[in-house]
């Protein structure tokens, strides 16, 4: 019996907005653009979201990094042309984190170093990491094939290197990169194991600025290639000696570009941070390092992701509720017009409630249609973000319910002014009604 | 409500309508305006009544009252044996829905419905199912000529047909009294002619009709003329 009526009122609502098709439409385009402003907007704050955890996440979240940076640049009165520095992270600097900081489960001492790599005549800029066996601990890179560092090329200061897959790419076009011999500046390293790229991190502001930093050191380079750190201590020395002018030169010494530790659990990230800065800071005299904490990194983008979305949720609200007023003011026209209408069918047998239930029908037909066109809307206009911004995106199911769940609560609320007017007419007034 | 609707059913009782000392009063600022004072009517089932009166003599009033569209303010309203002047708003939608069946002047037809589901319009408010309300309605369209139009808007006919449809749409709930104001009123003698036709035919037929016109004409067909003058009954006159 109620389903019946339902069916009914819903089929004469459609009957008249359809005698109405231009108005209809243009009061349902608030709604539509409301709904779909509401869908693109949290599909794309959501996607910058995840993608930026998902590149704090990689630099690990139970990880805390220093780096070593150049101290600012001292006056030097003395000597312009000839310099010599010495900073940066050193292996007694890993040494004491690893012995006296507790918590403390992994610590991994790198050198990093812009080189170029040559396998038969072709060459490519490469980054060379030296590293110790348990890099992986720390690092989202997976071992694809053959082996990793091993204590005994440590220990042995082995020729060998891990390329990572973008390597292969620039250098392997058919050959199989495993027991090839690369050329790194003179000497020849054997290719023992292949993992998967680290790819580019970018973003994630803070962290983009910090790794372009290495980037623009090492040049656009084509991908990396791990060497043990022993290995790379003999062959490359530490010195680095920038010829500047005609005779000037300047020398810097720097043992380790990064350290990174690896703690055990995620609460102790933070208090950890703390104790080793007093450490590092004791035995610095320069302020030649940086501790970057992907855990903080991590809280600080979703505190901004928080703003963010409400930034954007507000705006599409508003453009909602602008929509919801649009559908009122028609509602209240179409009413008015419809004054002798409501008296007939009050004459007729009408209840106040039937009438309410007419015109709240209607406003909700439109309102559902407009949520459910703006949902079609809405869904389209983050892949056209994703392919022409190139900007990642992510719809969820929940925003698509949210959105179809406001454009009724728009319908009812906007929809309840009108149709309790309706009701409320005065029947032999409106049987009068021109 | 079940049960109200019994109680609206007949008794023995054959007045259907009884007003005792009903009175209406509207406030237009400071005056009072007596719109209605005093009246005392009585009628039967099967009476053919016409309302008759020069303008502002009260006969819209009179016929809001009868239509149940407005409540008395003194006096007793009796519909059926049940005193309906306090019912609530939602009682007296009920009772114009089931028992009175209204013709108006300017027809008063929705134009966006065809003729078919305007007919449909009262049953739709009783819930009467899809099925039987359609049935009901084209034999009704039948009963008033109108079986090849069922599709066709109000707009696409004449006036006679409109009012035509307009009685079937009156006849559906078959109501205990139909009402009609100024049937005839915007229609040309031809049609309003084929209309006083078809309402002594419902009266053959031992339906109780209320018409209020100011039209002699129509008051001849009437078994029983009520004139009303400045809101009292001035005279009542049998004709035949």
């Amino acid at each position: 019996m109620l389903l019946f009526r339902l069916k009914r009122t819903v089929k004469l609502g459609i009957k008249s907005l359809w005698i109405h098709r231009l108005r209809s439409t243009l009061t349902t385009l608030g709604i539509i653009f409301g709904v779909s402003s509401v869908i693109a907007m949290l599909a794309i704050g959501e996607g910058a979201s995840q993608h930026a955890q998902e590149q704090i996440a990689r630099l690990g979240s139970l990880n805390i990094i220093i780096r070593t940076v150049e101290p600012p640049e001292e006056q030097n009165v003395t000597g312009q042309e000839q310099s010599f520095q010495e900073y940066g992270l050193t292996y007694k600097d890993a040494e004491r984190l690893r012995s006296s900081i507790p918590n403390v489960e992994v610590v991994v001492p790198i050198r990093r170093l812009a080189q170029q790599a040559w396998y038969r005549n072709r060459k490519v800029a490469v980054e060379v990491i030296g590293t110790v066996p348990w890099h992986l601990e720390t690092s989202p890179i997976r071992l694809e094939r053959g082996r990793f560092l091993a204590s005994v090329d440590m220990n042995y200061k082995q020729d060998i290197c891990i390329i990572d897959e973008r390597v292969i790419d620039e250098l392997f076009a058919f050959d199989d990169p495993l027991d090839q011999d690369l050329k790194i500046a003179s000497d020849y390293y054997r290719v023992v194991g292949i993992v998967s790229a680290q790819s580019p991190v970018s973003t994630a502001r803070g962290v983009e600025n910090e790794i372009a930093e290495v980037k623009r050191q090492s040049g656009a380079n084509a991908g990396n290639i791990y060497i043990p750190l022993t290995t790379v201590k003999d062959r490359f020395g530490e010195m680095k000696i920038q010829l500047s002018g005609e005779s000037g030169a300047s020398v810097e010494k720097v043992e380790l570009q990064e350290i990174i530790i690896k703690v055990a659990a995620m609460e102790q990230v933070l208090p950890t941070r703390e104790t080793l800065d007093t450490l590092l800071n004791r035995f610095h005299k320069k302020d030649d390092y940086q501790i970057t904490v992907p855990l903080e990194l991590l809280r600080q983008a979703r505190r901004t992701q928080r703003i963010f979305s409400i930034v954007l949720g507000s705006i599409a609200a508003i453009s909602l509720l602008v929509g919801g007023i649009g559908i009122m003011n028609i509602m209240l026209a179409t009413v008015s017009e419809r004054t002798r209408e409501i008296g007939i069918r009050r004459a007729l047998g009408a209840k106040k409630r039937d009438i309410v239930f007419q015109f709240l029908s209607e406003t909700l037909i439109l309102t559902l249609a407009g949520g459910l066109l703006g949902i079609v809307l809405g869904s389209t206009i983050p892949y056209l973000v994703t392919y022409f911004g190139n900007m990642p995106t992510v719809i969820t199911g929940g925003s698509l319910l949210l959105s179809f769940g406001i454009s009724g609560a728009v319908g009812i609320t906007f929809g309840l002014y009108p149709a309790y007017r309706a009701a409320n007419m005065d029947p032999i007034e409106s049987l009068r009604h021109e | 409500m079940e049960e109200f609707h019994k109680n609206l059913d007949f008794d023995d009782n054959d007045s259907i309508l009884v007003f005792e000392k009903l009175c209406k009063h509207y406030h237009l600022g400071q005056v009072e305006l007596k719109v209605l004072r005093n009246i005392d009517l009585t009628i039967n089932k099967g009476d053919y009544v016409a309302i008759m009166g020069p303008s502002g003599s009260g006969k819209s009033t009179l016929l809001n009252m009868i239509g149940c569209l407005d409540r008395p303010t003194s006096g007793k309203y009796i519909l059926a044996g049940q005193d309906v002047s306090l019912l609530d708003d939602d009682r007296l939608s009920l009772i114009r829905g089931l028992h009175i069946g209204f013709i108006f002047q300017s027809f008063n037809l929705i134009s966006q419905l065809n003729i078919i589901e305007n007919i449909e319009v009262p049953m739709y408010y009783q819930g009467i199912s899809e099925y039987e309300s359609a049935a009901r309605a084209e034999e009704l369209a039948a009963l008033v000529g109108l079986s090849d139009r069922l599709k066709h808007r109000p707009t696409e006919l004449s006036g006679g047909q409109q009012q035509r449809v307009a009685i079937a749409r009156a006849l559906v709930n078959d109501p205990l009294i139909i009402l009609a104001d100024e049937p005839t009123g915007n229609l040309d003698s031809e049609s309003g002619a084929e209309i006083l036709a078809i309402l002594e035919h419902l009266h053959e037929q031992g339906k109780t009709l209320i018409v209020i016109t100011h039209d002699d004409n129509i008051a001849r067909h009437s078994e029983k003329q009520i004139h009303l003058l400045d809101g009292r009954i001035q005279r009542q006159a049998y004709s035949r």
